[in-house]
């Protein structure tokens, strides 16, 4: 049983959206269709690693976020904001000019978003040294854990149940100054993020009450406020910038870059990066193939966070302004916290469950499987197998599961209506129907507003 | 339900297609995960064995609501003494096998161990047959 759907930050801008494949053909999980022209995300298959909204040539597809101006229901208004955040900006540009700037747009304190990974690596080399079956996989990156949910169901128990960095930041400082003010709405905690998967998840975490941080903000919405404030407002004032709440080291600037759980695990640890990248490598740990490795860290944007998708500066900049200031830093900080502080924070942020959320077998019930698969390979003897996604659905594969289950007609295929035609089984009225059911109405006809067109209105 | 790879001798980049392909098979029939790793790390075996020491090769699986039954067939050196091949740690491999990170000789007992049944039939300069069964339910 499904006990709860996934919470999804990705949408489609069903005006801007005009129907084309990208999307389609782009999406990991294949959990998008075209229905009437328009896009449609599969929620069960989603893993919001925001790579159809990478590919969208119309930017049609969008991340859901909180207000900004919500900040202002609170008295105290904490940021808790990633460390590539500081990668936006020139080397120019020092910590506190930058901190003083998010203050500036409205926060009262600022944190980075790794302060707490000190005692998140404490918590994974802890694990590590159970014994337990490796190798052991990161938590870090939640597109990466709802895809292991859905396509790796058997691999969900070698994850590392540790709540993200974000979470165990704002668990940390409610643990400095008590809940009573987060209880009494006198303080918000607003993550801000370059990432869908990091939103959904904590839109899932508050929906059951599991999260501390009050609201999500998209880190471009963040990076247009600042930029504005340092290189327009600020440029010819002389203001003084204010301190630092973290205390920086080369490890919490680095963490959510390729690498930066890597280099802090034991024994033989790989990081790999890009969704697709990370799909055939955990094919090949299901297979057997993958001996001795310890520990993966796998993300689902190229270059770790620095390539998130709601990220504005170019990810190898980002990387090297990064790695720059972070040759610059002690290579870890600890915490000034006493024992019993330590392991409250610990219990709270390794209070996490993840389940299996299988989504590729055909049926619950094997012999219904069997049958399914036996019609999905004899239908694929009449599919082209071009996987051109005419018929709105990925490729032919799909589009004969789509069948079977009674999601899909086979006549949506272009060549089988070609063929049908042929034989009078369908007329070419009745085919016309079929494309604009899938791609909308008039979709046939002449239109010069299309992208690329003569009156191209994009 | 019948489903037919090639394997080619010495090609080890290739080893473990058909294992893979497998596998995705038996996740769309919803096969408990434990036991498709069982069938997983047998039928690799068995590709290793005879991208390993044969020419060439062809896999059949037969899968059906129950069970899969997998057929390796070789045309290969076949196996002198069956007995001897299924200890741990007997090996003919050639050295260049073993720098390449094979030829343990952990592989037809790997096979017995994982699979519900194992069947091999050899004759020496001619090849090697393996048939590999597997209950989805015990």
């Amino acid at each position: 049983m499904r006990t709860k759907e996934f919470y999804h930050s990705l949408k489609v801008d069903k005006d801007l959206c005009y129907g084309c494949t990208h999307c389609l053909q782009s999406c990991p999980t294949k959990a998008i269709r075209i229905v009437k022209g328009k896009a449609i995300i599969m929620e069960n298959r989603c893993i919001d690693c925001g790579e159809c909204m990478r590919a969208c040539p119309v930017h049609a597809i969008y991340v859901e976020q909180d207000d900004f101006s919500q900040i202002f229901e609170y008295k105290n208004r904490i940021a808790i904001v990633p460390a590539v955040f500081i990668g936006q900006f020139s080397l120019k540009k020092s910590y506190e000019e930058i901190i003083s700037a998010i203050k500036e747009t409205g926060f009262t304190d600022v944190y980075l978003a790794e302060d707490s990974v000190e005692i998140i690596n404490d918590i994974m080399l802890n694990d590590y040294n159970t014994g337990r079956e490796k190798p052991l996989i990161s938590t870090f990156c939640p597109a990466i854990v709802r895809l292991i949910q859905i396509k790796f169901p058997a691999l969900v128990e070698n994850i590392i149940p540790v709540k993200s960095p974000a979470d165990a930041t704002a668990q940390y400082f409610i643990n400095q100054t008590g809940k009573k003010d987060i209880e009494h709405k006198e303080t918000g905690i607003f993550y801000v993020t370059p990432c869908p998967a990091k939103i959904a998840d904590l839109k899932v975490q508050s929906s059951n009450k599991k999260t501390l941080i009050t609201g999500v903000i998209n880190m471009n919405t963040l990076y247009n406020k600042v930029y504005h404030i340092l290189e327009v407002k600020n440029k010819s004032k002389n203001t003084k910038p204010q301190a630092m709440q973290t205390a920086l080291s080369a490890k919490i600037l680095q963490w959510s870059l390729t690498g930066g759980e890597a280099e802090n695990m034991k024994g033989r640890c790989l990081a790999i990066d890009e969704v697709h990248n990370v799909i055939k490598f955990l094919e090949k740990v299901e297979d057997g193939e993958i001996s001795n490795v310890k520990f993966l860290e796998l993300r689902a944007c190229d270059h770790g966070c620095a390539g998130g998708v709601l990220m504005t500066e170019n990810r190898f900049i980002t990387v090297e302004r990064i790695k720059h200031r972070a040759s610059k830093l002690p290579k870890s900080v600890n915490k000034n916290i006493n024992t019993k502080e330590y392991q409250n924070l610990y219990k709270n942020i390794t209070n996490i469950n993840i389940e299996a959320r299988p989504v590729d077998s055909l049926d619950d019930d094997m012999e219904q499987a069997f049958l399914k698969m036996k019609k999905i390979r004899h239908l694929m003897c009449y599919l082209p197998g071009i996987d051109c996604g005419a018929c709105g659905v990925p490729d032919c594969q799909t589009l004969a599961k789509d069948v079977v289950a009674k999601k899909a007609h086979l006549s949506n295929c272009v060549f089988i209506q070609r063929g049908m035609e042929k034989n009078y089984k369908l007329s070419p009225e009745h085919s016309i129907k079929i494309i604009e059911k899938i791609w909308g109405e008039k979709r046939l006809e002449k239109n010069c507003n299309k992208k690329g067109a003569e009156n191209e209105t994009i | 339900m019948n489903f037919n790879y090639k394997i080619k001798g010495g090609d080890f980049s290739a080893a473990g297609r058909a294992s893979s392909e497998i596998k995705k098979i038996l996740k769309k029939l919803n096969v408990n995960p434990k036991v498709i790793k069982r069938i997983v790390v047998a039928l690799y075996e068995a590709e290793v064995n005879v991208v390993a020491h044969a020419d060439k090769g062809s896999i059949n699986a037969e899968i059906d609501s129950e069970k899969i039954r997998i057929t390796v067939v070789d045309e290969g050196p076949g196996i002198a003494d069956i007995d001897l091949a299924m200890t741990e740690g007997f090996s003919t491999a050639s050295s260049k096998v073993r720098e390449m990170g094979f030829g343990a000789g952990m592989g037809l007992p790997n096979m017995k161990k994982n699979a519900d049944i194992l069947n091999i039939k050899s004759k020496v300069g001619q090849g090697t047959m393996v048939e590999l069964i597997t209950f989805f339910k015990s």
